[in-house]
């Protein structure tokens, strides 16, 4: 990709909103004063702004760049991680969850479980968090630099700086309630500026019924796009549920129903939505038990009407990459500045003759997929009449068919967007990031303020102590981001290990936590051996298991391999996400069976009277009959899960 | 928390619609954007949005506050 020159409007534009990101910082810190002003924002804030919060959250890392990425390679089946997932989980939340974290006063995640189960359990939770908080925000963080790199041309280690920077300042001035605050005004500079993106790529392909023609196009013969090898029949691009339902060769994403029901809406979801304290703690911050029932349902309305904006740019690209009239492709894999010497040597050396011998030569160099005709058409051209190597160079990259599918909300950024637009979608794409970074340091501060520092290392100083050890923790926090950035950019399969490891731990979560709020039986050990038994299985199950295609090893499997054995056939998925969907479906099973076997072997050793306001059956219901009819989380919950119903119809 | 988020968002979308509508004043209907002025209409796209969240944060003022 080539950089994109900025003009001065464009420039303008992201100056105003990091102006206004830290003015907001700065306007708040007069009103901060205690270490809970800070780390949870003294639970003051109204519930629409905690709603947009609780949504730009987790729009943050790689959401915006990913949705698309995913909307191109699978079409709108991307959407049931809306649809199936983000939705009822978070309806479920607000109606069921939200009475046992607000009421409990507990001031995180972590301290739930503590005052529910044992230390035990808040300490696995919490390290565990802390941990993946500041790796999160370190690859978002990686990933922005190398956007703005590619992009803009800006210098990697300045790219990196300057956008934590920005985030350390207005975190460090105005706490929670400014990562609250800012990450409101990210949502509508997210919404805003790419909204008029999305619009003119579909009024450039000629509306809805003539992208889903061609995207039958694109489902009929996908390896012209090299999207997929297979071949699927003419909705699997536009149809959410027709393809799946057919079974798992039938769609590109490769899973069947019961693993997108069960393993991404059930356990994947309510897992991620309802115990992730990164999103969880923005509901927490509302100024009262309504405010923070409401926060999730007003946040899924925009969260339901999301992948419009994030999921239809990927179906537009691959519908116009279609179009040959249009001038457009996906954007290829960028070929390594390493690897165009030998490849431009090798293209130098050879004749039209021995141009097929060349193409393997040149793709071993490339490390790439390349296109024959096309390599055989630049050798052509240059042993005609030698051509410059910056030439050269652009042809062979257009060689390239292999997709850079992140780079594919970009592609589109930069075709439709005039200087000034450009200017208001670059801002909307470097807020997202910065909301992801700010949302995952403050839980990293409360976190370890709170659940670590307070709990185990200094507990009993004064709310002073706290405080300063939280604004402490803000730059302590962004400085390990930066380092994981580092490591992330360097170290790329350190880091699958590591967020692979983090997969393991979270995907049996949800089980400790429903049967925490629910079963006044489960134990403080069955709750902590249960979790560890489901962390085990899936760390079992992926060593065991493989998509069909992939090397065992990193992906999975490496125990038959190790073993000298081929992988038996079934134990292979037909995708990587079908491989994670089950084993999350695995994970959750094993901690609910284990935490239920060993709680009934085990003593109780928290009373009735000490788990009220903590379990559903040993609570007094919520009386909501002083709201509207309307109003009332079940009711709003229903009417929400009716309207995603009729989503999930429309688009069937 | 005593500071009205609608103030700042007001603010900022109205000072970007103002640029964003002088740009397409100057520089008129973009080739890239299918020959539409997108500078021009998105820019009183965001002009009313921002406005509109002026007005509200304006009109919250002039009522005493909620009781809790």
């Amino acid at each position: 990709m080539q950089p994109i020159h900025l003009a001065w409007v464009d420039y303008a534009i992201l100056l105003a909103y990091t102006g206004f990101v830290i003015g907001i910082g700065f306007a708040l810190r007069r009103y901060l004063k205690t270490s809970s002003d800070y780390l949870t924002s003294g639970r003051s804030i109204p519930a629409w702004v905690t709603g947009l919060a609780f949504m730009a959250a987790n729009l943050g890392a790689l959401e915006l760049v990913g949705m698309a990425a995913s909307g191109a390679k699978y079409g709108i089946a991307t959407a049931h991680f809306y649809w199936v997932g983000a939705i009822p989980a978070m309806i479920f939340l607000a109606v069921f969850m939200m009475p046992f974290y607000y009421g409990s006063k507990a001031r995180s995640v972590p301290e739930y479980l503590n005052m529910r189960f044992d230390y035990r359990t808040r300490c696995l939770n919490s390290i565990s968090f802390a941990v993946m908080t500041v790796f999160a925000s370190g690859i978002s963080m990686d990933a922005l630099a190398k956007l703005l790199n590619l992009l803009l041309g800006w210098d990697y280690n300045f790219g990196l700086l300057i956008t934590s920077a920005v985030v350390l300042v207005y975190v460090l001035k105005g706490g929670l309630t400014s990562a609250i605050y800012t990450e409101v005004l990210q949502f509508f500079m997210i919404v805003l500026g790419f909204a008029p993106v999305v619009w003119l790529g579909l009024k450039d392909i000629g509306g809805w019924d003539i992208l889903k023609s061609r995207l039958a196009v694109v489902a009929q013969n996908p390896a012209a796009l090299s999207l997929n090898d297979k071949t699927f029949a003419p909705d699997a691009w536009s149809s959410a549920w027709t393809p799946v339902l057919a079974g798992p060769a039938h769609n590109p994403m490769g899973v069947d129903w019961f693993a997108i029901v069960f393993g991404l809406g059930f356990v994947l979801s309510f897992g991620y939505w309802c115990t992730n304290f990164l999103v969880v703690q923005r509901a927490m911050a509302a100024k009262n038990m309504t405010a923070a029932r409401r926060t999730p349902l007003i946040a899924a309305v925009p969260k339901m009407l999301f992948p419009v904006l994030v999921i239809l740019p990927g179906m537009l690209a691959v519908a116009l990459a279609t179009m040959p009239a249009k001038l457009y492709r996906l954007p290829p894999v960028a070929i390594a500045d390493t690897a165009f010497a030998p490849a431009m040597a090798d293209i130098k050396s050879a004749t039209p003759d021995t141009a097929d011998a060349a193409f393997d030569k040149i793709s071993k160099d490339v490390g790439l997929k390349l296109d024959q005709a096309k390599v055989t058409a630049i050798i052509k051209a240059n042993s005609l009449s030698p051509l410059p190597d910056k030439e050269l160079k652009v042809e062979l990259q257009d060689a390239v068919t292999e997709n850079y599918y992140n780079g594919v909300i970009l592609s589109l950024v930069k075709r439709y967007c005039p200087a000034g637009l450009m200017g208001l979608a670059l801002t909307a794409l470097l807020a997202s990031f910065m909301s992801g970074m700010a949302g995952n340091v403050t839980a990293f501060n409360t976190i370890w303020t709170y659940d670590l520092y307070q709990a185990y290392i200094a507990p009993k100083k004064s709310d002073r102590h706290y405080f300063i050890v939280g604004q402490a923790t803000t730059v302590v926090g962004i400085g390990l981001s930066i380092c994981c950035a580092y490591f992330a950019g360097h170290y790329s399969n350190a880091m699958d290990i590591i967020q692979l490891v983090f997969g393991f731990v979270n995907a049996p979560l949800f089980a400790t936590f429903l049967l925490g709020m629910f079963w006044a039986r489960a134990t403080g050990t069955g709750a902590f051996l249960g979790l560890l038994g489901g962390t085990a299985t899936s760390a079992l199950f992926h060593a065991l298991t493989i998509a069909t295609g992939d090397m065992p090893g990193i992906k999975g499997a490496y125990l038959w391999s190790l073993s000298g054995h081929a992988v038996p056939a079934g134990f292979q998925f037909p995708s990587a996400m079908a491989q994670n969907f089950w084993l999350a479906s695995f994970a959750f099973i094993a901690c609910f069976v284990l935490t239920v076997v060993i709680s009934l072997a085990t003593k109780r050793t928290k009373s009735d009277a000490e788990l009220k306001g903590l379990v559903y059956s040993l609570t007094p219901r919520l009386k909501d009959d002083d709201q509207h009819f309307l109003l009332r989380p079940a009711v709003l919950g229903t009417i929400l899960l009716v309207a995603c119903l009729i989503l999930n119809i429309i688009f069937w | 928390m005593g500071l009205d988020i609608r103030w700042p968002i007001g603010i900022m979308f109205t000072l970007i619609s103002v640029l964003l509508i002088i740009q397409g004043a100057i520089t008129g209907p973009s080739d890239k954007a299918l020959g539409i002025n997108i500078n021009l209409w998105w820019g009183i796209v965001l002009l009313v949005f921002g406005v509109l969240m002026l007005f509200g944060a304006a009109r919250a003022g002039k009522e005493p506050p909620k009781q809790r």
